[in-house]
């Protein structure tokens, strides 16, 4: 059995872990917060590009001269993978429920016979995939050390990807992260992104009363300017779900630890209570048998 | 002054304005155009230049973007734009980081289409650093 010391050792270094926990979970808190905000400040951008897209992309519907970003290149061959998961762990199942989606979706693209490539966003995202398809990864990026990803970095990875596509490197481009629900709840998901995938025109789209829009120059012109921002867009808005759904899962995850350390403390002071009397009691019947037997 | 045009300017990252004023005007792929209440419905692309938005009959804020497109519609006039900057708080190195950058292009540019449109870029760019 454990000595008395031992235990009170023990107790000491959960308590410190439960101050860890406890702070880490305010700290994704916080940042959830700021998360959300910044998530929702760029909802507007989205819906207007969706909605202009839409009206265009309908427009160019079945045209033989439609943009590859739209209509793709006519090949379903090559398919790149983008994977986006948070650069930091302790965050439950958040990483790994990423990667298991994207694995899962490789796995099948290699079954179908398709080639595939893979570029990863956040560290853990490529750990997780280096070991199982090292050799497919093209390239890797890490926001480690910026504090909040801004639509600079989207576009970094927008601008390779589009590099990619006009060299004719793949053919179908889908992105992997974490929709955010709610705090405690984050969806893996898989978004199309080349050829990209447009909302059906009509939806919210603006009531012009009876007039044309004039476009300057012509609709092909913008559409080819567009696309390229669109998929930057995209991209930058499955990374703010993604910092959203991180800490959240973080927050949910460091919640049970604090949890968890709690109860383990209150089972280690009820045996070290124990063990205190026990011992107590052991030399009160020492002292007493000796005092008798004089 | 009839009515009011309603104004909105979006990044990426956030709605930057939206409010109701006289006039803006905005620099169009093809050319620097005035939008008042009212106006046609129209959709352009964006060369790097200046916003003018006019209040009460005088210039009230100059914003400076690159990149993105404009939109009017009956409702008002919605301007996206990937970069934003204040003319106030655009420098002279600011502007030579902007005109390095058009730089970059005109030497990355594949074809001969391309390479026309950043060097156009680039010009108005250039214009822009004198006029300051």
């Amino acid at each position: 059995m454990a000595s008395l010391k031992d235990l009170r050792n023990r107790i000491a270094s959960v308590k410190a872990t439960q101050k860890i926990t406890k702070a880490m979970q305010m700290v994704a808190a916080a940042k959830l917060r700021r998360a959300q905000e910044a998530a929702e400040a760029a909802r507007p951008y989205a819906t207007r590009m969706d909605n202009v897209l839409a009206n265009l992309a309908a427009g160019m519907a079945g045209r033989d001269d439609a943009p590859k970003l739209l209509a793709g290149t006519g090949n379903d061959l090559v398919h790149l993978v983008i994977v986006a998961t948070a650069d930091r762990g302790l965050c439950g199942g958040f990483n790994s429920s990423i990667s298991r989606l994207a694995r899962e979706h490789i796995y099948k693209l290699q079954r179908d016979g398709k080639t595939v490539k893979i570029v990863t966003v956040g560290r853990k995202g490529r750990d997780a995939l280096k070991r199982l398809f090292g050799d497919k990864i093209v390239k890797s990026y890490e926001f480690t050390g910026i504090r909040s990803i801004g639509f600079a970095q989207a576009e970094e990875i927008a601008q390779a990807v589009l590099g990619m596509f006009e060299a004719g490197e793949f053919d179908v481009a889908t992105i992997f992260f974490s929709k955010f629900v709610n705090v405690v709840t984050q969806v893996p998901t898989a978004q199309q992104l080349i050829p990209a995938s447009v909302p059906a025109a009509g939806q919210g789209g603006v009531d012009l009363g009876g007039a044309v829009y004039d476009y300057e120059p012509d609709e092909a012109e913008i559409l080819k300017d567009l696309l390229p921002r669109n998929l930057a867009v995209q991209i930058f808005k499955a990374l703010l779900e993604n910092v959203a759904g991180e800490f959240g899962a973080k927050m949910s995850a460091m919640d049970n630890a604090t949890r968890n350390a709690g109860e383990m403390i209150k089972k280690l002071q009820i045996t070290y209570n124990r063990s205190r009397q026990a011992m107590i009691t052991k030399e009160l019947i020492e002292i007493i048998s000796g005092a008798e037997a004089l | 002054m009839a009515d009011k045009l309603h104004f909105d300017l979006v990044s990426p990252e956030r709605l930057l304005l939206s409010e109701n004023v006289d006039m803006v005007t905005v620099p169009g792929k093809e050319g620097d155009f005035g939008v008042l209440a009212g106006h046609s419905p129209m959709m352009t692309t964006l060369r790097p230049g200046v916003i003018n938005v006019d209040e009460a009959g005088k210039p009230q804020r100059r914003i400076f973007v690159r990149g993105g497109f404009a939109e009017v519609t009956p409702s008002g006039l919605t301007v996206l734009a990937e970069y934003t900057i204040p003319v106030e708080e655009l420098d002279q190195a600011r502007l030579d980081l902007e005109i390095g950058y058009a730089e970059e292009d005109v030497a990355d540019a594949k074809s001969d289409d391309a390479r026309l449109m950043a060097q156009e870029k680039l010009d108005h760019l250039k214009q822009m650093r004198h006029a300051l």
